[in-house]
């Protein structure tokens, strides 16, 4: 290991239930438990809520992408009848403070714009009324003048702005949020003594994750009845309410968040801060509950979750023979007009940037550019997609350049099944893995020599046809480090360490186990996976579990579902609940068996004398007699009544960065694989690519529930083949942003998605986190990219196409032929 | 604003209402009639999540207003179980894993009961092309797919007549 990782000191395994074969309940698809309700209607959305006095807002939004505002005259609004009330930047802010900002220095964000706006969508003014259509009827009523300031649009031109075209002149002379640099081991000593540098320039453009369900939020603000609740479709509220309560100046003491179950998020619904804050003020100002769901345009242009948007120079240094030795690049951002979460996306990419493969060091220098588009926020690899990308770009570069067979040089440079736990240059470990027989088990399942053969001849007769295999990292269960290690030193922020997940039991008179949720669901599967763990590890049957969620004021600790966490994250509460829960049950079952705890079991929902058949009782028999009956025990607060327990469950295993970064310490250490193979034909003719066939074999340790991670593969497969195939953001040099609708931001449908798609599974169990879980929410988009870009290249061969941006949509690849024929008839 | 005087029948049940001529179908179903099983994902026509069944056809009702629905029959998800169980293409989507977040189900159950009702045996291309006006983001359409053949395939053994009505 090299020196500079010296101080990062691998912490011992927290893990109590170790990974096994013959399990009752983890590792079957069951049914999921959520979806009745759902399949018939009555799932409660955030726009299914009604609420007594309601009223319902709509928004007046920046045509401009950066521009003044001069003055707003809402008196023709307010005069319509219906309208309760129009209120402009400035009268929200007489009852908020600016919206949270994790980055460090902060740039400052209002929920709604005051002086000027900074993206085509911000909002400047609302309109609450009796109905949404009277709403919008009062909004186009109301009338801005404005004066227009320069527009950024382009990455590298906004970081050399300055006069007007800077967007925050107040706070700072310059675009650049964050400007930091990162040398991880003896980078430069590896490049000097390097063969060959392989250098590509590479580009990653703006998309996001659309759900098909918008933002929402239905608040109420009401003094006499402590004072707000707000429902609202955000994954976030239990961990840190205190923080939009402190925008919304009340103490988390008058504010209640309240879940709903969430249509759809991919990150983009982690935090939704700027909605609960701008729907909550409203509420205040008009003294009435008040509902705002985001239309589709709204969505697309001010709910705070673009993604990465991002141009590198990478350089990779290798040797004659193919060992790789190091990697370092300059990243810049467009992180558009705020920075809500720092630079936390490239935090996250730091926790597999080398792939899968021994190189020894990692430098980076990353610039976080504010452009006049709506800000970044999390989608599905939150930044370690694009990264898989660029690693795999170099690596196809790197063979190319050598003139190696691609698959060969991956496995030449891959770590070896006996290196783990295995630490990369950055300081995070990869727990376990066994990345050989991942790509041994895919290239069986697509034929792979077979296919080639194919290929070739199918090239042979002039069509366009080529593989492509990427070998990625899918890091799961995140520690917080990531959103503030790239800060600058001097200026860290808020140092957070924790993201617990906990958990709330309790079985009734009745046996019944009632279990509070602290996350929210989100098309997940949080009541499926708890029920599959709390019916292996208690031995209740599926059916007596039973769920609720509890809201910012009842619940506790859950930093819910985002970075591929949850699964492992809540079975190690479950496992947490169920050792106290055991313990009572032991206690209580015992003395009503009149024997000691040592000597009894839990058999089927029973307590039970070990060795013996017909000594038992069941937990009904033992929380009804524990709950009703305290005459029936001894004295003592070991006996207090009834059968209840919480859980918290901190991360398994995370280190602090290295004062100094030489290191960034353990934060993302619970390490899936992905093995993704694909077949294309390209036409050249016009640009279009299908593919032929298509596998996928991924690694997420043990399974809970094979079914819905096959989902979840799948889902993020066709996240990926978007994103590699035709979803972009286009703005033009004013800052428009020309396509945000379904109709022009063409997200893959079922015609889109390949008609052979196989998908395989390798377990190699975590030995840190319970039963060996890996986290699996993200994994599709992390490898479909990067296997479909090295098919459509290496399809396009004869042409000499090489790729070096994505999306490649027909008519960029046309583009990409044209140019090439016009090089080689030169 | 002036209202229009409808009468229609849904999920079975004749009613009558009030409309202002402007108000969306889908905004009439799900805040008037107090069904929020038909979801707006988009309300441009796209995304087909708020798809219901219409006199026998699945259509977007955020393309439609509600005056236009005078004197018709409309089928929303509420309407497709039963105190007997879920319906044969609820069950299938169930068993088949069709759903994550379920904002798109109740279009896709639309879209899958009107292909099942005129092609009881469907290829897998013939059930591509029924959901293509469909966008789901979460489940990469795969399991959709299986349901739907699945549906088909239990509807036909049991012989279930596809009415496009409560079964
Ligand atoms: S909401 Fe009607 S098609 Fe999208
Ligand atoms: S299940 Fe979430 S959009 Fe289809």
């Amino acid at each position: 290991m090299a020196s500079h990782l010296d101080t990062n000191v691998i912490p011992p395994s927290r893990q109590r239930e170790a990974p096994r074969s013959g399990l009752t309940w983890i590792g079957q698809s069951i049914k999921r438990v959520e979806d009745p309700r759902i399949l018939t209607g009555n799932g409660g959305y955030i726009d299914d809520l009604k609420m007594p006095g309601m009223a319902h807002a709509a928004m007046v939004s920046s045509p401009h992408a950066h521009a003044r505002i001069v003055s707003i005259d809402t008196s023709k609004a307010k005069a319509l009848p219906g309208v309760i009330g129009v209120y402009t930047g400035e009268d929200l802010a007489g009852v908020v403070d600016p919206c949270p900002s994790f980055a460090s220095p902060p740039v400052p964000q209002h929920a709604m714009a005051m002086g000027k706006v900074r993206h085509v969508g911000e909002v400047v003014a609302a309109v609450v009324a009796d109905d949404r259509y009277i709403a919008e009827d009062a909004a186009e009523l109301i009338e801005v003048e404005w004066e227009v300031l320069p527009a950024n649009v382009d990455i590298e031109a906004s970081a050399a702005a300055t006069g007007d075209a800077l967007l925050h002149p107040d706070d700072r002379e310059t675009n650049v949020a964050l400007d930091e640099s990162f040398s991880f081991g003896p980078v430069d000593d590896d490049f000097a003594a390097a063969d060959r540098i392989v250098k590509r320039r590479l580009r990653w453009h703006r998309s996001s994750a659309q759900a098909i369900e918008t933002s929402g939020v239905v608040a109420h603000y009401d003094a006499y009845k402590g004072g707000y609740t707000i429902h609202c479709n955000s994954n976030f509220y239990n961990f840190i309410p205190f923080v939009i309560g402190g925008s919304l100046r009340v103490s988390p003491g008058e504010l209640r968040i309240v879940p709903v179950l969430t249509g759809g998020s991919f990150g983009s619904k982690v935090f939704s801060h700027k909605i609960i804050i701008l729907t909550g003020g409203l509420s205040r100002l008009a003294g009435v509950p008040v509902k705002y769901i985001e239309d589709r345009l709204e969505h697309f242009t001010n709910s705070d979750s673009h993604g990465s948007d991002r141009l590198y120079d990478a350089e990779l240094a290798v040797d004659k023979d193919g060992t790789f030795r190091s990697m370092r690049f300059t990243v810049m951002d467009d992180y558009g007009a705020y920075l809500q979460f720092g630079v936390g996306t490239h935090g996250n990419a730091m926790a597999q940037v080398t792939g899968p493969y021994t190189i020894g060091s990692f430098g980076m220098r990353v610039m976080a550019v504010l452009t006049n588009k709506c800000q970044q926020g999390p989608y599905r690899g939150f930044g370690s997609e694009v990264t898989n990308w660029v690693m795999e770009r170099m690596v196809d570069a790197a063979a190319d350049e050598l003139d190696r067979d691609p698959v060969e040089l991956r496995e030449q440079n891959m770590i070896q099944p006996d290196a783990f736990p295995y630490m990369i240059p950055t300081g995070n470990i990869y727990d376990s893995g066994n990345f050989q027989k991942v790509l041994a088990e895919a290239k069986q399942m697509f034929d792979f020599d077979d296919w080639r053969a194919k290929a070739k001849a199918m090239r042979a007769e002039g069509r366009c046809v080529g593989i492509g295999l990427a070998t990625c990292m899918e890091r799961s269960v995140y520690g917080p480090t990531e959103w503030w290690s790239l800060n600058n030193k001097a200026t860290p922020g808020f140092t957070l360490t924790s993201t617990p997940e906990g958990i709330t039991a309790r079985i009734d008179p009745s046996g019944k186990l009632f279990i509070t949720l602290h996350s929210p669901m989100v098309g997940n599967s949080p009541e499926t996976v708890v029920t599959q763990i709390l019916a292996e590890r208690l031995t209740v049957a599926p059916e007596d579990i039973v769920f609720n969620y509890s809201d910012s004021q009842t619940g506790f600790n859950g930093v819910g579902p985002q970075g591929s966490r949850f699964t492992a994250m809540i079975a190690g509460a479950c496992v947490s609940a169920s050792i106290k829960l055991e313990e009572r049950l032991k206690r209580f079952g015992a003395h009503m068996l009149q024997r000691r705890p040592e000597d009894v079991e839990l058999r089927n929902g029973m307590v039970a004398v070990r060795g013996l058949k017909d000594q038992e009782k069941s937990f009904a028999e033992i929380a009804l007699t524990s709950s009703f009956f305290r005459l029936s025990f001894p004295d003592g607060e070991e006996f207090d009544s009834g059968l209840e327990t919480t859980a918290v469950y901190d991360h398994p295993l995370s280190t602090d960065p290295d004062e100094d970064r030489k290191h960034l310490g353990i934060f993302y250490p619970i390490v899936g694989h992905i093995c993704h193979i694909v077949a294309v034909e390209v036409d050249p003719g016009t640009g279009k690519v299908e593919m032929l066939d298509y596998a996928a074999v991924h690694d997420n340790g043990t399974i809970v529930n094979p079914r819905t991670l096959a989902g979840q593969v799948w889902g993020g497969t066709a996240n990926g083949i978007g994103t590699t195939l035709s979803e972009q953001f286009h703005y033009n040099a004013d800052g428009q942003f020309t396509n945000p609708n379904f109709a022009e931001f063409a997200m893959p449908t079922a015609n889109e998605m390949p008609r052979n798609f196989n998908l395989g599974h390798v377990e190699t169990p975590s030995p840190y986190t319970e039963y060996g879980i890996k986290g699996g929410g993200e994994g599709g988009r992390l490898g479909a990219p990067s296997a479909l870009t090295s098919a459509i290249e290496n399809a396009l061969q004869d042409y000499g196409v090489k790729i070096a941006a994505l999306p490649v949509t027909p008519p960029v690849l046309r583009g990409l032929i044209r140019d090439a024929e016009k090089i080689a008839a030169e | 604003m002036m209202k229009t005087a409808i009468s229609f029948t849904v999920n079975g049940r004749t009613r009558e209402a009030f409309v202002p001529p402007r108000m969306l179908l889908s905004d009439f179903i799900r805040h008037e009639l107090e069904l929020p099983g038909t979801h707006v994902g988009c309300e441009h026509g796209v995304c087909g999540s708020c798809n219901v069944i219409v006199d026998g056809k699945a259509v977007r009702s955020c393309l439609m207003f509600a005056v236009q629905a005078d004197g018709s029959d409309i089928t929303t998800v509420e309407g497709y179980s039963t105190d007997a169980g879920l319906h044969p293409i609820q069950q299938a989507f169930w068993e088949e894993h069709g759903l994550q977040c379920g904002f798109c189900t109740p279009g896709m159950l639309a879209a899958a009961k009107e292909l099942l009702a005129a092609n009881p045996d469907p290829s897998d291309e013939d059930i591509r092309e029924a959901i293509s006006g469909n966008l789901c983001r979460c489940t990469g359409y795969e399991f959709i797919i299986n349901a739907i053949r699945s549906a088909g395939k239990a509807m036909r053994e049991a012989d279930i007549q596809n009415t496009l009505q409560p079964v």
